[in-house]
C-alpha cells in the first residue's frame, strides 16, 4: 500500500540519509530536470488526470507555474496522485518537492508536521452534499445522520466539532480516499457526504444520477487551501510563495497569457518590475529575471487559472467568491514586487 | 583423563582457529548490526529535529478530534489517540478472532468435502478453493462490500427479520437485550451447564473404557447448557428486555448494530482463508496411510468415526503447521479493511492518527510492534497445541 511505502521511505530516509542539506531543494529540482509534485489525483477542478493521462486542475496548474519559472517548460512536472491521509508523509519524505493538493492550512500542520503553507490559493469552507430526496434544507437537521468522510482530512475532524457543538448525533463512516467514500455515499450507505465545497461540485458531478443531489448551503468551518514545502529551505518556500503572488500581481495589473508579451514593453513600472524589465527580482528567487513572464506566457494569470479549472470555463462553474481580487471584494491579495 | 592428551587438538595459533575466528566473526557481524542500528535512530531523530518535526509519545494523551464508526470500548470526539489506538486494536482482534473460528470451520468441512466419494461434491469443493484462492484478496473485500450495499435495500425498505431485527444497507440491526434482576441465576445456570457437560463428559469415558458402552456425550452437554439457564430463567422470570431498533429521522435508533463493513470483512475474510486452510486440511488427510482407514473398518469403525478418530487426529500432524500460517495471514490481511472503511487498528492509527499527528516513525513503529506481538502470541498457541498432538514415541 502506497501508505507503507511512504511511511518507510521516511524510515528509510530520515533514517539513512545522512544530513542531506533539505536547504538545496532548487538545485535539486534543476539537477533533476523535473518538479515532482504532490497532488489530488481523485478531484475534478484541482487535480484529475484524463484518459490521456494529462493532468488538469487548478492545483495541477500551480504545479505547472513552478516548473515554467524554473523551466521554462510547464511539461517538467511528475505528479504523484496523493491520498489525504498519505500527504504529509509524502513530503516529509521527500518524496515530493511541493504538496499541491487542496490542502487545509491549520496550525498543527504547519508545526508538528513538518510542512510550510506558503500561502492561500484558495479560500474554501465545508459543507454537505445530501440526496434531494430526503428534504433536507440545513446542515442543522442532520443530527442522526450517517456521514460518510474521507480520512485524514481537516474535513473529518469538523464534522466531528460542527455535530458536538450543535448538540447532533453523528455516525460517520470514514474510508481511506474520496473515492470510496463516494462510491459509498451513492450507493446509500450514508445520508450524507461531506468534504471542502469546492470539492463537492465535483464530487457531485461524479454520483450516478448528479441531479439527486443537493449541495447544502450551509459552510462549517474555514479551510484555506494551499501549497505547502517542507521545513529547512527558505529559497524553496519563496519561489512556491511567489509563484502564487505572482499569478495574482498579474491579474491585478491586467497581464493575460496573451498579452504578456506586449506588457513587456509597458510604462507602468509595477508591470516592468513584475516582468523583470527593470529590476532583478528574478535572481533574488534563484531564478532568473524574466521567471515571472514564464510563468505567465505558460499559464495565464491568477485569473486565468481559476476560469480555466473551477470557474466559466470548466463544468464546476464556481463563482470566484472570496478568491476574487482584494479590489474586487475578495481576499485575494498579491504583496508588491519592488 | 589421563589420555585427554594425546586427543588434544595440535596447537594452532589464534588466527587460524576454527572455533576462534567463529567467534570473532560473530562479535563484528553483532556489532555492525548494533551500529546500523543505532545509527539509523539518531539519525532520524537528528533529522527529525531538524526538519521539526515532531516526536517521541507525547500525542499519546492529545485529543484525537475524530469519531470512529464502530467502538467497543467507549470513545467519543474528545478522547484521546491512546484510546483510539485500543479501539482499532479492539476491532482488529475482533475481525481477526471471529475471523479465525469461521474460517476454521468452513475450511475444514471444504477439506472434507473435497475427499468425498460423489463427484458432484467433491468437484464443488475443489472449484470453491480453485477460485477463491486465486482471487486477490482486496478485491474480493470489495467486490463482498459492494455486493452488500448493492444487494440490500436502502433504510426506508428496510427487511424487517422476525423477532425484532431490521436489515438494509446500512447494516444488521438486532435487538439488544438488556438484562434486569435475576440475571446471576442464569449465569450461575449457565456454569452449572458447563461444569454438568464437562463431568459426563469424564464419566463417559472412564464407563467406555470399563464397560465398552458409549454414552451421546455431545448431545447431553448441548443439552445440559442451553436448558439449565434456561430453565433458571423461567424460575426467576426471564428477567429480559429487549430494546428494539427502531426507524428514526435518518438511521436507525437503539438495538445492536453490525456493521456492512464488518459483515463484509469478516465474510471476505473467511472464505478466502477457508479456501487455504481446505488444502492444508486436504494435504492431511491424504497423508494418512490408507491402511489406517483399512485397520479403523475392519475393526468395526463406522466412517464417521473413522474419520473422527483415527483419521483426523493423524492428520492434524500435518494441518496444524501450515493452519498457524493461515491464521496468521488472516490476521494480517484484516489490515485490508482501510479499503471498505471498517475501522481497525491501520485504518484508524496508521491512517488518521498518523496523518494528524505527522509522526510516521512512531505510530507506524508501534503498529508494527502489535502486529509483531498479534503473530508471536497466536503461533506460540498453535506450537502448544502443535506439541500436544504431536506423534508421541513410546
Amino acid at each position: 500500500m502506497k501508505r507503507a511505502i511512504f511511511s518507510f521511505a521516511l524510515a528509510a530516509v530520515v533514517g539513512f540519509a545522512g544530513s542531506a542539506a533539505s536547504a538545496q531543494t532548487l538545485k535539486t529540482v534543476q539537477q533533476r530536470g523535473v518538479l515532482n509534485c504532490g497532488a489530488n489525483g481523485t478531484l475534478a477542478g484541482f487535480g484529475l488526470p484524463d484518459a490521456q493521462g494529462n493532468w488538469t486542475g487548478f492545483d495541477v496548474d500551480y504545479c505547472r507555474a513552478i516548473a515554467a519559472a524554473i523551466f521554462n517548460d510547464p511539461t517538467k512536472v511528475k505528479f504523484t496522485p496523493l491520498t489525504a491521509k498519505d500527504r504529509f508523509t509524502a513530503v516529509q519524505s521527500g518524496e515530493v518537492d511541493v504538496l499541491m493538493r487542496n490542502t487545509t492550512w491549520t496550525a498543527s500542520r504547519d508545526t508538528t508536521n513538518g510542512l510550510n503553507f506558503t500561502g492561500i490559493n484558495y479560500y474554501d469552507g465545508q459543507g454537505f452534499m445530501v440526496r434531494k430526496g430526503l428534504k433536507v434544507n440545513s446542515a442543522l437537521e442532520l443530527s442522526d445522520a450517517a456521514v460518510c468522510v474521507q480520512q485524514g482530512t481537516t474535513t473529518e475532524l469538523n464534522l466531528a466539532d460542527f455535530f458536538r457543538a450543535n448538540n447532533m448525533k453523528l455516525k460517520t463512516v470514514t474510508f481511506a480516499t474520496a473515492d470510496e467514500a463516494v462510491k459509498a455515499y451513492d450507493a446509500g450507505r450514508c445520508d450524507a457526504y461531506t468534504s471542502d465545497a469546492s470539492a463537492l461540485y465535483g464530487e457531485r458531478l461524479r454520483t450516478v444520477n448528479p441531479d439527486d443531489h443537493v449541495v447544502l448551503p450551509d459552510v462549517i468551518s474555514k479551510e484555506p487551501l494551499g501549497p505547502a514545502v517542507r521545513h529547512g529551505d527558505d529559497q524553496w518556500f519563496d519561489i512556491v510563495r511567489w509563484v502564487h503572488f505572482v499569478l495574482l500581481n498579474a491579474e491585478e495589473l491586467g497581464i493575460t497569457k496573451a498579452n504578456v508579451d506586449a506588457q513587456l514593453k509597458s510604462d507602468n513600472p509595477e508591470i516592468r518590475r513584475l516582468l523583470g524589465s527593470e529590476g532583478k527580482y528574478g535572481e533574488g528567487f534563484g531564478l532568473t529575471n524574466d521567471f515571472a513572464v514564464r510563468i505567465i506566457k505558460h499559464m495565464g494569470n491568477y485569473g486565468e487559472v481559476f476560469e480555466r479549472n473551477l470557474g466559466s470555463g470548466s463544468r464546476l462553474k464556481i463563482s470566484r467568491g472570496l478568491n476574487g481580487l482584494w479590489t474586487k471584494g475578495g481576499l485575494q491579495y498579491g504583496p508588491p514586487v519592488r | 583423563m589421563s589420555g585427554a592428551r594425546d586427543d588434544a587438538p595440535p596447537k594452532v595459533s589464534p588466527f587460524y582457529d576454527a572455533r576462534v575466528r567463529a567467534v570473532v566473526f560473530q562479535v563484528l557481524l553483532c556489532a555492525l548490526i548494533g551500529y546500523l542500528a543505532y545509527s539509523a535512530i539518531t539519525n532520524a531523530a537528528e533529522n527529525l529535529a531538524r526538519a521539526r518535526i515532531a516526536s517521541g509519545f507525547g500525542f499519546w494523551d492529545s485529543t484525537a478530534g475524530f469519531d470512529i464508526s464502530q467502538t467497543l470500548i467507549p470513545y467519543t470526539t474528545q478522547s484521546t489517540y491512546g484510546r483510539a489506538f485500543w479501539v482499532g486494536l479492539l476491532n482488529t482482534l475482533l475481525v481477526a478472532a471471529l475471523g479465525i473460528v469461521v474460517a476454521t470451520l468452513l475450511g475444514f468441512s471444504i477439506g472434507i468435502l473435497q475427499l468425498s466419494k460423489n463427484a458432484l461434491v467433491s468437484r464443488i469443493a475443489s472449484g470453491y478453493v480453485e477460485a477463491v484462492r486465486n482471487i486477490p484478496l482486496l478485491l474480493q473485500l470489495l467486490f463482498w462490500y459492494n455486493a452488500v450495499l448493492k444487494a440490500l435495500p436502502n433504510l426506508r425498505e428496510s427487511i424487517a427479520i422476525p423477532g425484532g431485527a431490521l436489515l438494509n444497507n446500512r447494516g444488521l440491526f438486532l435487538p439488544k437485550p438488556i438484562f434486569g434482576a435475576g440475571l446471576d441465576a442464569i449465569l450461575v445456570g449457565l456454569a452449572l451447564g458447563v461444569v454438568g457437560a464437562i463431568a459426563i463428559r469424564f464419566w463417559a469415558r472412564r464407563r467406555q473404557a470399563l464397560t465398552g458402552r458409549q454414552f451421546p456425550v455431545f448431545w447431553t452437554s448441548a443439552l445440559l447448557i442451553v436448558s439449565l439457564p434456561l430453565l433458571l430463567a423461567a424460575i426467576v422470570g426471564f428477567p429480559v428486555t429487549f430494546d428494539y431498533p427502531e426507524m428514526g429521522r435518518f438511521n436507525i435508533r437503539g438495538g445492536v448494530e453490525i456493521l456492512p463493513e464488518f459483515a463484509a470483512l469478516l465474510f471476505g475474510l473467511s472464505t478466502y482463508t477457508a479456501a487455504f486452510i481446505a488444502e492444508a486440511v486436504r494435504a492431511g488427510i491424504q497423508s494418512v496411510p490408507h491402511g489406517q482407514t483399512e485397520a479403523a473398518y475392519s475393526l468395526g469403525l463406522r466412517p464417521g468415526p473413522t474419520l473422527r478418530l483415527v483419521v483426523v487426529p493423524q492428520a492434524m500432524r500435518v494441518i496444524v503447521p501450515p493452519l498457524t500460517n493461515q491464521y496468521l495471514n488472516l490476521t494480517k490481511n484484516s489490515s485490508l479493511a482501510v479499503a471498505i472503511g471498517y475501522p481497525d487498528l491501520v485504518q484508524i492509527f496508521t491512517g488518521t492518527v498518523l496523518n494528524q499527528t505527522g509522526q510516521a516513525v512512531e505510530v507506524v513503529a508501534i503498529t508494527m510492534a502489535v502486529y509483531l506481538t498479534i503473530s508471536l502470541v497466536t503461533s506460540g498457541l498453535m506450537n502448544l497445541y502443535n506439541r500436544r498432538i504431536s506423534l508421541v514415541e513410546r
